[in-house]
């Protein structure tokens, strides 16, 4: 029976359409697996289903009937609920609180009719994680739970509520392998108890084992769906990338020059293991992998931001021990940070302030500030790389995405660097950004630097890189030269296979 | 409950703190241990006590009222007015009057943050200085002072009940009013949800700006009756009464364990906060300590207790290697109303 029904749905952002045309149905007692690259719509999809976010155009149909989602509340009354990856829910409260929150069980009768009922919300807390077969108390606080814990009370919360369709969003992406056993249990149970579940996963092996259909997604585009019977991992893999690269990436091949940095056997006790790589002169070298494989903290480690636990890294032949960030570009390793507005720039300071904060010592020349050479090197970087600003005294909060990410870049240039990582460095900027990221990029290499590319967009890796190193859990997959890496090749590894 | 279990309670190591300052200033001057002396601390405290109770309300929804003081000066002022123009008025009105003008004052507090979506800090910093102004202008600047009050008027809070002062009784009404309300009124448990985490409150349908509206009215209501408490017990109304109070308010919360990252507070932390402010206000000149050294020691006690908060704030990893196991829970982390 098809509880859910989603048609010619479609959602655009400034400058992006997210969604175009989608649909997907779910049925009752089934598991769909969403499947779709990184950007494929997926995350958008889910927060029109939960009611954060409302389509532009489309229908939602549920038992048949049209819904409208006003809020998110909306969208969980319906039946809908959403177990995202960073679980939505109160870290300071107990269980029992988390599941009844906004619809405590009261007393009922008596003078104290109105009263929160204590008993019951964990009586009944207690027989839903029964059902479940967990061993969480009802009073436990949520903080002290483990993530694979905190899922199942996410689970528990929609069962409680006889939510009838359960989206969960990468469910196992930060769960051990014993605990993801658990969670198919669970999902075993959902699917018993005659739930929809919609399942996102990058992991094919888990979508085989537990999906009964699929539904794939490019470019906010609906691909295709079936049953998961009828199709092979290769077939899917296919439908996910199978685009003609309708970017065309100004590359710029150098010959590589002799190695400027060398890291050999790089590892953190709980995220990233044995990585090793030697990056030339003139060299971009792309790392690819799912969202979670590992590689932005590999890179941390690399910048001295968490510590590693054992590896070498040597700069031009030389070894060097960073220890926190500023070694790091003492020795000659820039990082522009993926997440631009959290770890990058410093919105209400200006550009040149933001452009010289990491050399603020080296400007200057002691202690006292010398504006008009800070102005002066900020106003070369931020010409080299062409940031649209009425003058350099602009803060960084009124610039664009795009802008805010050149800003970003020059001021890791003007630190002299000579291996500078690029952490997905045109995510959420608009296409004409993006080419003068990927055209800057080109002239980076011209000039002598070594690029570390982390993306996870596929055409960006496969058109800007020479070499390609794809991560999957925390190791390092496979290695790629440019002419060898194929779409398929590469997302094949990424998703773990051979 | 274990012992273990019971000492990271944040309630029991107060309680064991306030014992053991209480045995050492009763080792230096026996007198202050005698009932008599101990109930006149209690009733000291008991004003700061409720404004501590409605001032974990709003900290719990993450926000912060410093108007309180201003508040209860100015509700004070107007009771005392009243008292000396109209001393014929019954008691009860007094009673019922304050906490509606201390209402007013909080409501537009709660209006401007919760509504117009203006910061908590910003607001009541402006209404700290309006509210105090408007006493200003009410009473022209004078003072009211003792003769000039009704008899009823002083005499109200002073009548004892059962040997209890009607004061206490007061401020045991609002706190225990308190605490069942949060914690056995959706509304209430609605403010722990708000925030500790707004994003997901909305998700579960809580209205984020009622919430915030009522915990700065409650604020203000309690801050009204505590004004009318506080000018009938020192028996004077001016411009300044308890100013800088609030800064006194704020610290019984944070001694209490109240988080003012919001969504983590309890009536049982609250109060024992204000005790053991009291107990330090009202024991080192008894044992000829200068009131200087309160101020220090208050200073020193909060930052203890913001330290010992956040320290089950360490980051775990993402866990991207497959054979890693969670790390254990850390062994340090408590249950909400009492971190460790």
């Amino acid at each position: 029976m098809e509880i859910l029904a989603l048609s010619g749905v479609s959602k655009s952002f400034p400058g992006v359409k997210a969604l175009d045309d989608v649909r997907l149905s779910l049925r009752a007692g089934e598991v769909m697996a969403l499947v779709g690259e990184n950007g494929a719509g997926k995350s958008t999809l889910v927060k029109i289903l939960t009611g954060i976010e409302k389509p532009d155009a489309g229908e939602i149909l549920i038992d048949g009937a049209p819904v409208d989602f006003g809020s998110p509340f909306d969208a969980w009354r319906a039946g809908i609920t959403a177990i995202h990856q960073e679980t939505v829910m109160f870290d300071d409260l107990t269980v029992a609180e988390n599941i009844h929150m906004g619809h405590h069980p009261t007393l009922g009768r008596g003078p104290f009719r109105r009263f929160v009922d204590w008993r019951a919300m964990r009586a009944h807390t207690s027989a839903v994680l029964a059902r479940l077969e967990v061993n969480i108390s009802p009073d436990t606080v949520l903080r002290e739970l483990t993530v694979a814990q905190k899922h199942i009370v996410g689970i528990a919360k929609a069962l409680s509520h006889d939510s009838r369709i359960v989206i969960m969003d990468e469910p196992t992406a930060a769960l051990s392998q014993h605990e993801i056993g658990e969670l198919y249990k669970i999902v075993a149970q959902l699917k018993a108890a005659g739930k929809a579940v919609l399942f996102i996963s990058h992991k094919f092996d888990e979508l085989f084992a537990i999906a009964d259909r699929w539904t794939v997604l490019r470019d906010g585009r609906f691909i295709g769906a079936g049953t998961i019977g009828d199709v092979t991992r290769d077939e899917l893999v296919t439908m996910m990338v199978g685009r003609r690269l309708d970017q065309v990436f100004p590359k710029v091949t150098v010959p590589i020059g002799e190695t400027v940095l060398e890291v050999e056997d790089l590892s953190h006790p709980t995220e990233f293991d044995g990585i090793s790589f030697k990056l030339g002169r003139g060299e971009i070298l792309g790392f690819y992998g799912l969202v979670g494989a590992g590689r932005s903290e590999a890179m941390q480690a690399l910048f001295g931001i968490t510590r590693p636990s054992r590896g070498r890294v040597r700069i031009a032949g030389r070894e060097i021990t960073v220890r926190n960030p500023s070694d790091a570009i003492r020795a000659g390793i820039a990082y522009v940070p993926e997440d631009r507005q959290i770890q990058g720039a410093i919105l209400p300071m200006s550009i040149t302030e933001n452009i010289t904060l990491p050399m603020v010592d080296r400007v200057n020349g002691g202690p006292v500030l010398r504006p008009k050479r800070e102005r002066a090197l900020a106003r070369r970087f931020g010409e080299r790389l062409a940031v649209k600003a009425t003058h350099w005294d602009q803060p960084v909060a009124n610039l664009s995405g795009g802008n805010q990410q050149k800003v970003l870049i020059a001021k890791w240039l003007a630190t002299d660097p000579a291996v500078i990582i690029l952490d997905e460095p045109t995510k959420g900027i608009d296409v004409g950004s993006k080419a003068a990221v990927h055209e800057f990029m080109g002239e980076l290499v011209k000039s002598g630097l070594a690029v570390i590319l982390v993306s996870s967009e596929l055409p960006e890796i496969l058109g800007m890189s020479d070499n390609i190193i794809v991560m999957h859990e925390g190791r390092i997959r496979r290695r790629f030269r440019r002419a060898e890496a194929t779409a398929e090749a590469v997302v094949t590894a990424a998703t773990g296979g051979a | 409950m274990d012992l273990t279990a019971l000492a990271r309670r944040r309630e029991v190591v107060l309680l064991v703190l306030i014992a053991l300052l209480l045995a050492a200033v009763g080792a230096r001057a026996p007198v202050f241990l005698t009932p008599a002396s101990l109930g006149d601390v209690l009733t000291d405290t008991a004003i700061l006590l409720m404004l501590a109770c409605g001032q974990m309300a709003v900290i719990l929804t993450r926000g912060i009222d410093l108007s309180v003081a201003s508040n209860m000066a100015f509700t004070g002022m107007c009771t005392a007015l009243l008292s000396k123009y109209h001393p014929e008025l019954p008691i009860a009105v007094t009673l019922a009057l304050a906490p509606l003008i201390g209402f007013c004052l909080g409501a537009v507090n709660g209006a401007l943050i919760a509504w117009v979506k203006i910061p908590p800090i910003v607001v009541t910093l402006g209404t700290l200085s309006a509210y105090r102004g408007m006493i200003f202008i009410l009473s022209g600047g004078a003072s009211v002072v003792t003769h000039e009050f009704s008899r009823p008027y002083l005499d109200f809070p002073r009548q004892s009940l059962f040997g209890v002062s009607a004061l206490l009784w007061i401020a045991l009404v609002v706190c225990a009013g308190m605490a069942v309300f949060l914690n056995f009124s959706r509304t209430g448990r609605s403010l722990y949800a708000v925030g500790g985490n707004p994003l997901a409150a909305r998700y579960v349908g809580i209205g984020i700006e009622r919430c915030q509206f009522l915990v700065y009215c409650l604020s203000g209501a309690i801050a009204g009756l505590c004004g009318y408490l506080w000018v009938s017990r020192y028996a004077i109304a001016f411009t300044e009464v308890a100013f800088g109070y609030e800064l006194t308010v704020i610290a019984a919360c944070v001694i209490g364990g109240v988080s003012v990252a919001g969504g983590i507070g309890s009536v049982s932390g609250c109060l024992l906060g204000g005790l053991f402010l009291g107990i330090i206000g009202n024991a080192l000149p008894v044992i000829q300590v200068s009131p200087f050294w309160q101020m220090a020691i208050s200073g020193f006690v909060i930052l203890c207790a913001v330290i010992v908060n956040s320290r089950s704030e360490a980051r775990k990893g993402k866990l991207i290697l497959r054979e890693t196991e969670p790390p254990v829970p850390a062994p340090l982390q408590v249950r909400p109303e009492t971190p460790s």
